[in-house]
């Protein structure tokens, strides 16, 4: 059994979201290969660890996919496919899978799964991955802070045309605090991908 | 659903709101999927509607700006527009955030159906700082008492930050557009837990305040209680937030000093609304404009014209 971190988004409560977390993960071309031959028991988004900078980058992407499916605007086929596009700065589909999907090589997994469906419990997930995944499964914790433990700072910042700590040339305290850079660049990204295809 | 009212206690009623175009749901209630539960009103302007709730999870609070439809208008324009403004505002403010100036971040938009989720800044407008500042001003002054404290350095460094702040936004090629002191912000910075004031301490001399004012630091040592006073020089740290973007605009080469000039018309005006005695703490403010950015002297000279011609039209008026 993979251990399972179930959530729900404020404001959809009725939408319960699984998330799980591996490391050492040996068969990801397998793996890719369920998406890419629509395998039915494999409507998930998986995700290679290293493009998740933080736990709200995911969220937003999730709710940005609920959001389009339940008000009949999604841009792909289902709201997993569309949680892997909205994570994407723009408007290419198979660009966003290429960044964020799960490569051959990828040894860290994010996998996430909507309930959309009643069947679809914490348990089922969790049995269904531990069987599929050959790899290391981490606990995640109420903050969600691990799904953030694998990421690639220099790889994400390029997929998102970041320069180094954003133009600011001042580093102190300017401005009464000095700004955590890290903190910022999440502000950019969410306010990035928040705003695609307006 | 619950009619609005129930969820807006404190907010003043709505005077006879125009139909909806929903019947299902009324004009001044968030469309999906807010609901009236975890929802607060902030205010209630003539363009958006401000709520506070909280979005991603349920411990990060933010602000829900929604442009409700205006009946009056053709609803395909209405949807245009509403759609035009939330997005300039929305791409000002990530302008702003990549740029390294000071405003609260986008969290989450729908501009189909008007509404945009900012970043919750904790902590209060200067127009409430300024607001305060003011009635110690007159309160001292019918006391008889050195108008010139510990608390007035503090101020004074605020119209520093408020002047830099400014002027990083001007630098980037962003004008503001409604710079108001109800639009800046002073964020409050986190408490550290260990500096949690224990329940007896001894009184603070003034010149321990001083000391302390100008170190930044506030040491915790044994007083009775630090005294109104004493909290009001603390709160008067942290950073200066720029919000409300509304109006704003952003140009690389076309960003006139004129429309630079204007913003900060517009803010010492807002000065001069709240008491003369605030007149020279702009004064501050301008001095750290001046020095925060290469163009920023050539906009003060601008503004001197700004200010003879809104003086003109004021005459005539
Ligand atoms: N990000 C935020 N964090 C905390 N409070 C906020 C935030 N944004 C807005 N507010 C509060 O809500 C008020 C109104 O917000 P804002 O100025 O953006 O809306 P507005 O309707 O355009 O206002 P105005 O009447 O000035 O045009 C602000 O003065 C502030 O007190
Ligand atoms: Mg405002």
């Amino acid at each position: 059994m993979a251990s399972i971190y179930t959530l729900t988004i404020p404001h959809y409560p009725t939408h319960p979201i699984h998330i799980a977390l591996f490391r050492s993960v040996r068969n990801a071309a397998h793996l890719r290969a369920q998406l890419l031959s629509a395998n039915p028991s494999f409507d998930y988004a998986f995700l290679d660890a290293t493009t998740i900078l933080s736990y709200h980058q995911l969220l937003l992407a999730a709710q940005l996919a609920l959001h389009a499916h339940l008000t009949g605007r999604s841009k792909t086929r289902t709201p997993h496919s569309e949680l892997v596009f909205r994570l994407h700065p723009n408007n290419n589909i198979g660009e966003s899978y290429r960044k964020f999907g799960i490569n051959n090589a990828s040894s860290t997994l994010i996998a996430i799964k909507f309930s959309l469906d009643p069947e679809i419990t914490g348990e089922s997930v969790a049995r269904h991955l531990g069987e599929v995944v050959e790899g290391e499964s981490v606990d995640i914790g109420p903050n969600g802070e691990e799904l953030a433990m694998f990421a690639d700072v220099a790889k994400i910042r390029k997929i998102f045309k970041l320069n180094d700590g954003g133009k600011g040339k001042e580093g102190a305290a300017v401005n009464g605090e000095a700004r955590d850079e890290r903190k910022q660049m999440e502000s950019v990204i969410l306010g990035t991908i928040a705003l695609k295809g307006s | 659903m619950a009619p609005a009212e129930t969820i807006e206690p404190t907010a003043a009623p709505l005077q006879a709101p125009p139909p909806p175009t929903d019947p299902e749901r009324p004009l001044h209630t968030l469309p999906p999927p807010f609901t009236e539960s975890h929802l607060e009103v902030l205010t209630q302007g003539a363009e958006a509607l401000v709520y506070k709730t909280v979005f991603l999870t349920p411990d990060t609070p933010c602000v829900v700006k929604y442009r409700p439809p205006k009946p009056y208008r053709h609803p395909i324009l209405d949807r245009r527009l509403t759609k035009a403004r939330l997005l300039a505002e929305a791409r000002v403010l990530v302008r702003c955030m990549r740029d390294g100036v000071a405003v609260p971040g986008v969290l989450g938009a729908d501009w189909e159906a008007g509404w945009l989720v900012l970043e919750w800044v904790e902590g209060r407008t200067v127009r409430k700082v300024l607001d305060g500042w003011a009635e110690r001003v007159v309160q001292k002054g019918k006391e008889g008492m050195d108008r010139v404290s510990e608390q007035d350095e503090a101020m004074l460094g605020l119209m520093q930050r408020v002047g830099r702040a400014v002027g990083k936004l001007h630098e980037i090629g962003v004008c503001h557009g409604d710079l108001t002191t109800s639009n800046l912000m002073l964020r409050t910075l986190e408490k550290q837990p260990t500096q949690e004031a224990p329940k007896s301490r001894g009184r603070l001399t003034t010149s321990e305040m001083r000391m302390m004012a100008e170190d930044g630091v506030f040491p915790d040592f044994p007083s009775v209680s630090r005294g109104k006073e004493q909290d009001e020089a603390e709160s008067l740290e942290g950073e200066i937030i720029l919000i409300d973007f509304g109006l704003a605009s952003h140009s690389t080469q076309n960003l006139q000093d004129e429309d630079r000039a204007v913003d900060l018309y517009v803010l010492e005006r807002a000065f001069a609304a709240t008491h003369p005695a605030a007149e020279p703490l702009f004064k501050e403010v301008l001095k750290a404009y001046g020095e925060s950015f290469k163009g920023a002297m050539a906009v003060l000279k601008r503004l001197e014209d700004v200010r003879l011609r809104g003086r003109k039209r004021s005459m005539l008026g």
